[in-house]
């Protein structure tokens, strides 16, 4: 068997009587897409949330590759490999695309504590900025302030972002949510391609793409997973149709 | 060459006016306005360090009278010792020598700025207004309860202090110190703005986690830009006090912070050269209207008002239009 990138075992957390995640194992794999699905309220986000570092576990750890990264900052996963797309986009808003972009590249082509050298002038740090913004094809839009960009590229942006991180695991939160049918169509194939090089935890509420993509899906129930499997085990499954995929047929 | 922005050239106009007033007051033998001038670009530079806290990190310090203090003190007590050729504690000498005092002045500051800075950064918003603010009156009272110093009486600098060869008692040669050490610090923020630290530390304010998202913890960004913040302040109020010849605990009253925060809001906050135009327009005021009465802040007050009001950018801002950034 290969070895996982990315595992999560027998995380717990509560919020008063609330058990927000309720001993959550799972692992993400090397060239694969896993799909993380369930209603809301399931959570989804205080899952995510605790992956990237923003909330600490009860109890459980998080592997990222061999390292254990339980205890370790947002900055220090990120670091290490750990990428990630907000929800509901969060970029510098004034800044162009390119300083958004190159502000992660920054974490990966050297250290933040640099007094002197002009960023305008670090060519290694443009040049694998403008490879990125290249790649999702924003390079037209390189100059223009996020604020001024549509919904969809502003996605983009978030992507960029964690690409420019070289990382090794992307997790990804809702990444279509609010893209127009084309501009999630062309996410769709672009991640499909992606998770070649990077293996992605994927929670999409859009079920077409999360089984067209998935090659895993695990469904998170009232802080459980109730099923784990590929996507036609999930799609036959009576208990996830039952608890979730039910009111769609 | 690449054609100067608009901001550039009214901050072009604003330094070389600033550098000609002094020249033409020295030729109308008017050495009080010398003084001014030196006065304007002293209190700008203690603004440029605090606009790089709260204008380009967004720090909202409400305690830099305290740097700006601690500067002052470590020049009058230095040339305290070495006039009369006593001791600080442990047998440290005294100095008359600029380049020592304003070394010891930065790193004093720094010190503390790091230690003030490793608890109030913990905290935002408006407690750490109010931990910045708490540190300095500390540090105030301090001042006031050591007579060896002069307590609340503060401290005199009978001979203003040297640099090298040059005469520093001469209003316009001191002005010239002054003035270059204004650039310096202007230009030693635009060096770091421009830098790769420059570009964490405006994430840092613009959106904090982008910035860990992106593999850099902002605590140690922000830290390093509080204490280089007040290095600056400090090194101003050394001058300050060579100025002045004389030193006293209401340099480091919570006032000063106050005039500080509303001469970077004047001018603009984050604006490079903001410091400058809000410090020209504070002193001013201050002087002339002050002149004529003593509720001259009423007018400060109907300026600031109008500038936080209708000009977002500060008066740079109201002249140059929105900042851009590339």
């Amino acid at each position: 068997m290969t070895e996982a990138v990315l595992r999560i075992e027998k995380l717990r957390k509560s919020f008063g009587a609330l058990k927000a995640t309720d001993d959550v194992t799972l692992d993400l794999k090397p060239g694969e897409i896993h799909a993380l699905i369930g209603p809301n309220g399931a959570g989804k986000s205080t899952l995510i949330a605790q992956i990237s570092g923003g909330l600490s576990p009860d109890s459980g750890h998080i592997y990222l590759g061999q390292e254990n990264v339980t205890g370790l900052s947002i900055a220090a996963r990120a670091k290490r490999g750990l990428g990630r797309c907000f929800q509901i986009s969060s970029l510098a808003m004034p800044l162009s695309v390119r300083r958004n972009v190159m502000m992660a590249s920054q974490a990966v082509t050297g250290t933040s504590f640099s007094f002197w050298k002009q960023t305008d002038r670090d060519l290694e740090q443009l040049e694998a900025t403008e490879k990125v913004l290249a790649r999702v094809g924003l390079l037209p839009r390189a100059d223009v302030p996020v604020a001024e960009l549509s919904h969809g590229e502003r996605r983009q942006v978030e992507v960029a972002c964690a690409l420019a991180l070289k990382p090794k695991v992307l997790l990804l939160d809702e990444p279509m949510a609010g893209m127009g049918a084309g501009g999630s169509e062309r996410l769709t194939g672009f991640l499909e391609e992606l998770k070649q090089e990077v293996p992605i935890l994927l929670v999409e509420h859009d079920m077409d793409a999360v089984f067209r993509l998935a090659d895993r899906i695990s469904v998170l129930v009232y802080g459980q997973i109730i099923a784990q499997g590929s996507a036609d085990m999930i799609r036959r499954d009576p208990v996830v149709r039952e608890a979730y995929l039910g009111t769609e047929e | 060459m690449r054609k100067l922005s608009r901001e550039s050239w009214i901050n072009s106009v604003l330094v070389l006016l600033l550098a000609l007033a002094p020249l033409c007051a020295s030729l109308l033998d008017e050495p009080y306005y010398v003084s001014l001038a030196s006065r304007v670009v002293i209190i700008a530079m203690a603004a440029v360090g605090l606009n790089l806290a709260l204008g380009f990190g967004g720090l909202i310090s409400f305690g830099h009278a305290a740097f700006f203090g601690l500067g002052g003190y470590v020049a009058g007590v230095a040339a305290y010792h070495a006039f009369d050729g006593s001791y600080f504690i442990g047998g440290i000498p005294g100095s008359d020598q600029m380049p020592v005092i304003w070394l010891v002045a930065v790193l004093v500051a720094g010190l503390a700025a790091a230690f003030i800075g490793v608890i109030s950064l913990r905290t935002q918003g408006v407690y750490f207004i109010m931990i910045t603010l708490a540190f300095a009156q500390m540090i105030y009272y301090f001042a006031i309860s050591f007579p060896t110093y002069g307590g609340e009486d503060g401290l005199s600098i009978y001979v203003r202090n040297s640099l090298f060869s040059l005469d520093t008692s001469d209003p316009l040669i001191f002005f010239g110190i002054c003035f270059f050490s204004l650039m310096l610090s202007i230009f030693f923020t635009r060096r770091l703005m421009g830098s790769r630290f420059g570009a964490a530390l405006t994430m840092a304010r613009l959106n904090e986690v982008r910035l860990a998202t992106s593999g850099v913890e902002p605590f140690p960004i922000r830290l390093t830009a509080f204490v280089l913040s007040a290095m600056i302040t400090s090194g101003a109020g050394a001058l300050f006090a060579d100025l002045n010849g004389f030193v006293s605990p209401s340099m480091l009253s919570w006032h000063h912070s106050g005039e500080l925060m509303v001469i970077v809001i004047l001018g603009g906050v984050g604006r490079l050269f903001g410091p400058v135009a809000g410090a020209v327009v504070f002193v001013l005021l201050e002087t002339f209207i002050g002149g004529f009465t003593q509720h001259w802040q009423f007018f400060l007050g109907l300026i600031l008002l109008s500038v936080v009001l209708f000009a977002n950018g500060g008066l740079i801002g109201l002249l140059a239009g929105r900042s851009r950034h590339d």
